[in-house]
């Protein structure tokens, strides 16, 4: 216990550190002007005005991360339930594998964001493309770590399963899918993370609202500290999320191994 | 512990196998793996096959469950032919392959599960192998929570609680260290005296096949063909240094082939 308080200090003090020469380096000693570089006083100021105001971009920090969060999650969900399920059949049976894999492997390798311009052609800049470039990178995810998942089932188990006299989709849901379980959960974890990224590079291109905009609007008008204002929502709902996933993936693995 | 029998080997016999052969092709070589191999099980005997390692022991063990068909003879169980994988054969493997995802209860039960039993009679049957296995109070322990010689009894419970007409034990003991296995074997010995079953035991110790077996059938080396059969028939629970223990240990040592 107190080797942990130890360490949690030094991590505490090492944020503080840092904090600290921001400091320094803006209010202390100006080495920055307050259109590059505010200080970390104004940029905390910045934060809380944000929670209330709607200046200068139209909404309040909170309706921006709603908007962001809407997004995120349609076309997450999206991604897992159409993923997982095509990953899962892809491994199990050969016909799926050979139809699907092909043009799997051909838009596996393009990073979700490269979709941004042909989603906005389609779609417009609405809710639309946005969801579908999150759709096809948390899909990615999914769908490889399902697919990976069922086909790391042991074959000594699938025997046990036969020898029982269990059908073809006994052996699916009740041997494949359970040993694959902790992988696909991998899958939405990373899947959440890559969602996230996706949503705000593509807000950062087009959107009229979300923390993307927010930060690009922002930019637009020297306003550096709503920007940080800005990243540090990003990061810390990004890792709300993060850690969200990996808590339901705990309950539903961990209780079992 | 004396349990001496009140146990009868039948003499039909429940499983048969005639002109067993197998071989497959690997880098464009045919490999004969088994070779003319015929025998049978009696009801309620244990029959243990005896080979040096990697002999084609397990093989032919998959072939009688039909999981890797064999590619010559016929196999028959209670005289009917042995195609396809099924619960009348139920097999226990050297790495003892409990699912870790389910509860000593849920491996145990997986078989009848299958069958579409339902809940409460189930439940029933599982409970009684778990008792007779010795796991009374485990059944809600996933299997990394068990010790190797733990584990291998739910691996038992699991195959006799789907009351299979014959049972194939892998080198069951053979992942255990040697103090487990020893008792195992006592173990397998007292489960198998109080519910009788056909069983064929797959092994390439041979204090384990001579304490356990009602007949022996030594195997060669690759391909493997039936070497010999001696019969076991000195009372059980057996002591390894009895003489007439160790007078057929020297027997069957005597006819096997040196080392190469």
């Amino acid at each position: 216990m107190k080797k942990i308080n130890k360490y949690t200090l030094i991590s505490f003090l090492s944020v503080l550190t840092f904090v600290f020469i921001w400091w320094t380096a803006t209010d202390l000693l100006k080495l920055t002007s307050p259109t590059t570089l505010p200080s970390p006083v104004k940029v905390f100021q910045s934060f809380i005005g944000k929670l209330y105001q709607t200046n200068p971009d139209g909404a309040t920090l909170l309706q921006h991360l709603a908007s962001s969060l809407k997004v995120a999650l349609s076309g997450y969900l999206l991604g897992v339930f159409i993923g997982v399920p095509l990953g899962i059949l892809m491994a199990w049976y050969k016909p799926v594998d050979y139809i699907v894999t092909p043009l799997f492997d051909l838009i596996r390798p393009i990073p979700g964001l490269a979709w941004t311009p042909l989603m906005i052609l389609l779609f417009g800049i609405g809710l639309m493309s946005k969801t579908m470039v999150i759709f096809l990178s948390a899909f990615v995810a999914c769908v490889i770590n399902s697919y990976s998942g069922i086909k790391s089932t042991k074959p000594v188990h699938l025997w046990v399963g036969e020898t029982f006299g269990a059908a073809n989709w006994q052996l699916l849901t009740k041997i494949a899918i359970p040993t694959a379980v902790p992988m696909i959960f991998t899958g939405l974890r990373v899947a959440i993370g890559a969602s996230w990224n996706a949503l705000i590079a593509a807000e950062l291109l087009a959107s009229t609202r979300g923390l993307g905009f927010m930060i690009q609007q922002a930019r637009g008008l020297y306003r550096p500290d709503i920007i940080i204002v800005g990243m540090t929502a990003v990061g810390i709902s990004g890792a709300i999320l993060a850690w969200l996933v990996g808590l339901l993936e705990k309950l539903a693995v961990n209780r079992r191994r | 512990m004396c349990l001496e029998p009140s146990r009868e080997i039948m003499t039909n016999s429940v499983i048969k196998c005639e002109n067993v052969s197998k071989q497959f092709y690997s880098d464009g070589e045919m490999v004969q793996v088994l070779e003319d191999i015929s025998l049978e099980a009696r009801e309620n005997e244990i029959l243990v096959i005896f080979g040096p390692g990697q002999c084609g022991k397990t093989t032919l063990l998959k072939a009688i469950a039909a999981l890797e068909p064999a590619t010559g003879g016929t196999i028959t169980i209670n005289g009917k032919k042995k195609t396809k994988p099924g619960p009348e054969c139920g097999l226990v493997y050297q790495t003892i392959a409990l699912f870790p995802w389910l509860t000593t209860m849920g491996n145990v039960e997986y078989g009848l599960k299958v069958k579409g039993m339902g809940k409460k009679e189930r439940r029933e049957r599982a409970n009684k192998y778990i008792k007779l296995v010795g796991l009374e109070g485990f059944e809600k322990s996933f299997p990394i929570q068990l010790s190797g010689g733990m584990k291998q009894r739910v691996g038992i419970a699991r195959v006799y609680c789907n009351e299979p007409d014959v049972m194939l034990l892998d080198e069951p003991f053979g992942h255990l260290d040697a103090q487990t296995r020893y008792l195992m074997q006592e173990e397998l010995e007292r489960i198998w005296q109080t519910e009788k079953r056909t069983i064929i035991f797959v092994t390439n110790n041979m204090e384990e096949a001579i304490y356990l077996a009602d007949r022996i059938i030594v195997l060669t080396n690759c391909p493997a063909k039936i070497k010999q059969e001696f019969k076991v028939d000195f009372p059980r629970p057996r002591n390894i240094t009895d003489p007439e223990f160790l007078k057929l240990r020297k027997e069957i040592t005597g006819i096997l082939d040196p080392l190469e």
